[in-house]
């Protein structure tokens, strides 16, 4: 991975969290609470330091890294005007929400499962604006400014300051450069206070790891800064350095993306204890057509070919890939998982199921190794495999590769499962081909 | 020019021995002079070199605790090869950025923090160095210098012509898939002469265009071949200089990735830098964009060798490609764990080992894993242990219960004996425990601690052959042997040691029969009725019943025999009392105590002035 969203509330909490280093002596109120339930609020509102819960005027909305809640009518902020809503009604709000199913108007559909809440912030439209950063280029960050921020800064966007800032800037020449391009409609009684934030908000942006962050609308009302509403992203191939600042950090599921079957989370547990790499998608887990395919590279490309050959992607049942070396463990657990999930149902049509263990000419991995894991799964899912009739196809490359290929080729015809079985000679993609040729052949 | 000639020589950071191998191999099959790996970095080693092969020979390569020390060294090299891991290639990176010598850094790591990967990128630029990674596998001029692993095996590089300059030049940025396209390649052209690949994170120091505009330049390059993925602008740059003329070979072109299309989000096909943030950013896009500004594009992955072909014999249609002659590849040895796996070779062993085996996943004591007799949960004992190592059977409880209560009972005899006498004179010396501990074992012998070995010989000779107990001490006094295992300093009939009561109850309780014991105790009630120390000491007991253990074990009698004269019974004595001498050895080493030194009064000096021989 690298770039992934953390939530609003986890962004302000490090906001929080390092406020005083970066941002004094401004101040940040930080009242803010992630829930999953109005009971779950309920009960937070009796601790300690969240009396505010019962006092103020509360902002209730989902914190599912998705945008555009204002417009999609998923922020409660009024019951009959705006700042009207108490701790009873945000509690009884969030119930009524987090039982349904939600569609988004970009179509995006699911269940809405966490909120965050927080007192209203009596402010007028002016007085929002808008700062964000991110890492798009390579050479450079680039910092967003604006007098106009809200809802409406899209349509704005040309009222939006960009400056560029070289990633190796020191920070006297990063106070310059922002200080120098300070959007000219700030009022003047702000720019400076607004000047020192958008400086130390680009430091926080850099020494944080972060690759994106945008508070839109962010409101300074004297010394106080409200920031009120935030979208970020982390690097998490930082993750080993910031363990101390990111904190429990959370990388939360896409709203609407399905959540992870217990297979491809069983997999995914693997992958994170292996120095190797493991990975599995399920994409149709009807499919006819399954891939076991070793290396990052040729797993796209036999997903690519298969959606090319086999006129579309409704066949294929899943992507992923093995690489790096995994042990004979590791691949008969990978291997086991794929066909456990391929033999659970004979094809609606009565067609077989194609196996496609794929992979280009490895560089270390040794191929017989890995090959003894499949043939292990094999052994144990013969049966099945046979119930649903499966048909083989192999092309591997790489260290021991003759021996591999005869190993599995061998199995394959001990068990009584029909394998073809090809090398380097053969073009990587072309057991697609073949396969799908044979299904030409026999339909 | 290439990126690489066959007098070029990197610097490896970190001593990773199958890459560097496989550099030497290659190496060796392209005949060059100088191995391709100048030196090593391992800032842990203590080593100061390494050995690897260079054909049938080894050569030694240096190894240095910092890149500052092998670049000082080797002021030739220009390569650096930075395998650190994820967590301190920038820092490895950005430390060989202060030697100029270094041209080319090449960075193997995959998940570098994205911003220190940016910062070290610029800062190689600006230096003018080039940056090949992160992710990567690197990249090779066949016939001249390979990086690392890639290409895979000797065997693969010289089937996909690896080894010898053909005429494409080659920018993919999976590393796997780098093999792949070697292999297309020379099954469907002449094989390539130059190649990289540039990673997969998302920031890498030099991108598709960069080599491209480098391989433009180079002659021996005829046309290339460019594998790009899903993500990212960098093959824009490519349209860009082939339509505004900076590149005039032909090139070929796809990006992977056309399966994104079908899903709409969410899916991370490929590398961390695969993932379309933009329409334009899709492989199917980019094919399109490629295919309109002239690039030659296939209609699927498939499809590629096809244009390949196409290409290159249009280009030898034209007498751009001439034919190569195929240099003759000396082969490389089989490697010698490889050929004997491969049941090929065979050499007689100069060593047996027949009570325990560390080559599986789990070392065992004759046949038994560790972790089976180890943890109290097992209810296995050091008696149990003992059975396994020394004897290669699986006693029975009150065998086991036997050599554990003789092993606690030899344990320790106070300070005074000569054994712990002698350690605690080394310890005191300074010595380690080591050396104190054999000052102190070296004492066991004849004298000291032998009397188990020599009670149950002769005893059980005297037994064996019959012998009335008065005939045997009779038999005995003939000798002029005192008898072993016989007779105390202060223990006597009426003050009996204690220890050896212990072991006659626990043999009396337990042992099946104790035949030589009870022919023992008769020759004791002889010689208590003379002397009342003569008894049957602890030493005697031990040895005696060690004797009836294996007769009950069902050993034959051939086999206790050798068990005596191969030392067994004094093996017990000396790993009993290596508890005590090591305790003795610890206290010292508390105690702090000085140097020992006898003091004159208990010497008996008598030295006579030596006598002159004419």
């Amino acid at each position: 991975m690298a770039q992934r969203a953390i939530r609003e509330y986890d962004g302000k909490r490090l906001f929080a969290e390092n406020w005083d280093k970066y941002f004094a002596p401004l101040k940040y109120p930080f009242e803010s609470v992630l829930v999953t339930s109005g009971e779950e609020l309920k009960k937070k509102a009796e601790e300690p330091g969240f009396e505010w819960l019962k006092q103020k005027p509360l902002v209730a909305k989902p914190d599912m890294l998705f945008g555009k809640r204002g417009k999609n009518n998923l922020v409660l902020f009024k019951i009959n005007k705006p700042g009207d809503v108490t701790l009873e009604d945000a509690a009884k709000w969030i119930d009524e929400k987090r039982n349904q199913e939600t569609t988004l108007l970009s179509g995006q559909k699911g269940v809405l499962t966490h909120f965050i809440v927080e007192p209203f912030t009596p402010h007028s439209e002016d007085e929002e604006y808008y700062i964000a950063a991110t890492t798009l280029d390579e050479n450079y960050d680039v910092l967003y400014m604006s007098a106009h921020g809200g809802v409406e800064v899209e349509e704005n966007w040309d009222k939006v300051v960009e400056v560029k800032i070289p990633i190796d800037a020191s920070d006297e020449e990063i106070e310059k450069i922002i200080k120098e391009n300070i959007p000219a409609d700030i009022p003047e009684d702000k720019k400076e206070t607004y000047a020192n934030f958008a400086v130390n908000f680009y430091k926080f942006f850099r020494d944080l790891n972060f690759a994106y962050l945008e508070i839109n609308p962010v409101v300074i009302v004297g010394d106080n800064v409200y920031l009120l509403d935030l979208v970020a992203r982390l690097d998490d191939t930082a993750g080993f350095m910031m363990k101390d600042v990111w904190g429990d950090v959370e990388f939360p599921t896409p709203f609407g993306m399905p959540e992870k079957s217990p297979e491809e989370e069983a997999i995914a547990e693997a992958d994170a204890k292996s120095g190797a790499s493991l990975k599995l998608t399920v994409l149709n887990p009807k499919g006819r057509i399954w891939t076991l395919v070793a290396g990052g590279g040729a797993s796209v490309v036999y997903a690519d070919t298969i959606a090319d050959l086999a006129g579309g992607v409704e066949d294929l049942a899943n992507y992923g890939e093995y690489s790096g070396g995994p042990t004979t463990d590791e691949t008969r657990f990978y291997t086991e998982t794929v066909l456990d999930l391929m033999t659970r149902e004979k094809d609606p049509e009565g067609r077989d199921k194609i196996l496609i263990i794929g992979g280009a000419i490895a560089n270390f991995t040794d191929v017989a190794k890995t090959f003894t894991g499949i043939i292990q799964a094999f052994e144990k899912y013969a049966d099945k495999m046979k119930d649903v009739g499966t048909r083989i196809y192999v092309r591997r490359g790489g260290p021991n590769y003759e021996k591999g290929l005869k190993d599995i080729k061998e199995a394959a015809d001990r068990l009584g499962l029909p394998i073809k079985v090809f090398g380097p000679e053969t073009h990587i993609t072309d057991i697609v081909r073949m396969a799908i040729e044979d299904d030409k052949a026999k339909a | 020019m290439g990126l690489f000639t066959r007098d070029t020589q990197a610097i490896f950071w970190n001593n990773n021995r199958s890459a560097i191998q496989r550099m030497l191999d290659y190496d060796y099959i392209i005949k060059r002079e100088k191995p391709s790996v100048a030196a090593i970095v391992a800032p842990t080693s203590s080593n100061k070199f390494d050995k690897f092969f260079f054909g049938t020979e080894e050569v030694m390569i240096p190894i240095y605790r910092s890149t500052e020390e092998a670049a000082k060294a080797h002021p030739n090299a220009d390569v650096l090869l930075n395998f650190a891991s994820f967590r301190t290639a920038y820092d490895v990176t950005m430390d060989a950025l202060r030697f100029p010598q270094f041209k080319t850094i090449m960075i193997t790591a995959e998940g570098i923090p994205e911003r220190l990967a940016r910062i070290m990128n610029k800062t190689a630029k600006d230096k003018g160095v080039l940056i090949i990674g992160p992710a990567t596998v690197g990249a090779i001029t066949p016939g001249a210098f390979k990086v690392a692993n890639i290409g895979g095996t000797i065997e693969n590089i010289v089937k996909s012509k690896l080894h010898r300059p053909g005429s494409c030049g080659l920018v993919t940025r999976s590393g796997g898939l780098f093999n792949e396209l070697s292999n297309i390649i020379a099954l469907n052209a002449d094989g390539i002469a130059d190649g990289v690949a540039i990673g997969g994170d998302r920031f890498v120091g030099s991108v598709f265009i960069d080599h491209l505009l480098r391989m433009e330049k180079d002659p021996n390059v005829k046309y290339m071949l460019l594998l790009g993925e899903v993500g990212g602008r960098e093959e824009y740059k490519v349209i860009e200089a082939v339509k505004n003329g900076q590149i005039t070979k032909p090139v070929i072109g796809w990006c992977i990735g056309t399966i994104a299309e079908h899903f709409s989000s969410g899916v991370q096909f490929g590398h961390a830098g695969a993932s379309a943030n933009a329409d334009e950013e899709t492989a199917v896009a980019k094919n399109r964009a490629m295919k309109e500004a002239g690039i030659h594009v296939p209609d699927s992955f498939n499809d590629l060798p096809h244009v390949i072909k196409g290409v290159y014999e249009q280009l030898k249609g034209e007498g751009v490609i001439q034919d190569i002659e195929e240099p003759e590849v000396p082969p490389i040895p089989e490697d010698y764990a490889k050929a004997l796996k491969a049941g090929k070779i065979r050499k007689p062993k100069n060593f047996i080992c027949t009570i325990s085996d560390d080559r599986g996943e789990e070392a065992t004591y004759a046949g038994y894993p560790i972790s089976s007799v180890a943890t109290p949960d097992t209810g296995k004992t050091i008696g149990d242990v003992i059975s396994l190592l020394w004897f290669k059977k699986v006693y029975p409880r009150w065998a086991v219960d036997f050599i554990e209560t003789v092993i606690k009972t030899v344990a320790d005899h106070g300070p005074a004996v000569s054994g712990a006498h002698n350690a605690k004179v080394t310890a005191r010396a300074g010595k380690s425990v080591v050396e104190s501990l054999v000052t102190g074992l070296l004492t066991i012998g004849p004298r000291f601690g032998g009397a188990i070995d020599g009670a149950a010989k002769y005893f059980k000779y005297a037994h064996d052959n019959n012998m009335s107990p008065k005939e045997f001490v009779n038999y005995m006094k003939k000798q002029g042997i005192p008898i072993p295992g016989i007779g105390h300093r202060i223990k006597s009939v009426r003050n009996p040691d204690k220890r050896v009561e212990g072991l006659k109850k626990f043999a009396a309780e337990h042992f099946p029969a104790t035949p030589l014991l009870d022919y023992a105790l008769e020759v004791e009630k002889l010689t208590t009725s003379k002397k009342d120390n003569l008894i049957l000491n602890v030493d005697g007991t031990i040895g005696i019943l060690m004797v009836d253990m294996w007769r009950a074990l069902g050993y034959s009698e051939e086999e206790i025999d050798e068990f005596i004269e191969s030392g067994t019974l004094n093996s017990f004595f000396i790993l009993g009392r290596t508890i005590g001498f090591i305790g003795h050895v610890l206290d010292e080493k508390r105690l702090g105590m000085p140097m020992y030194r006898h003091p004159f009064d208990d010497i008996l000096y008598d030295v006579q002035k030596a006598e002159e021989i004419k």
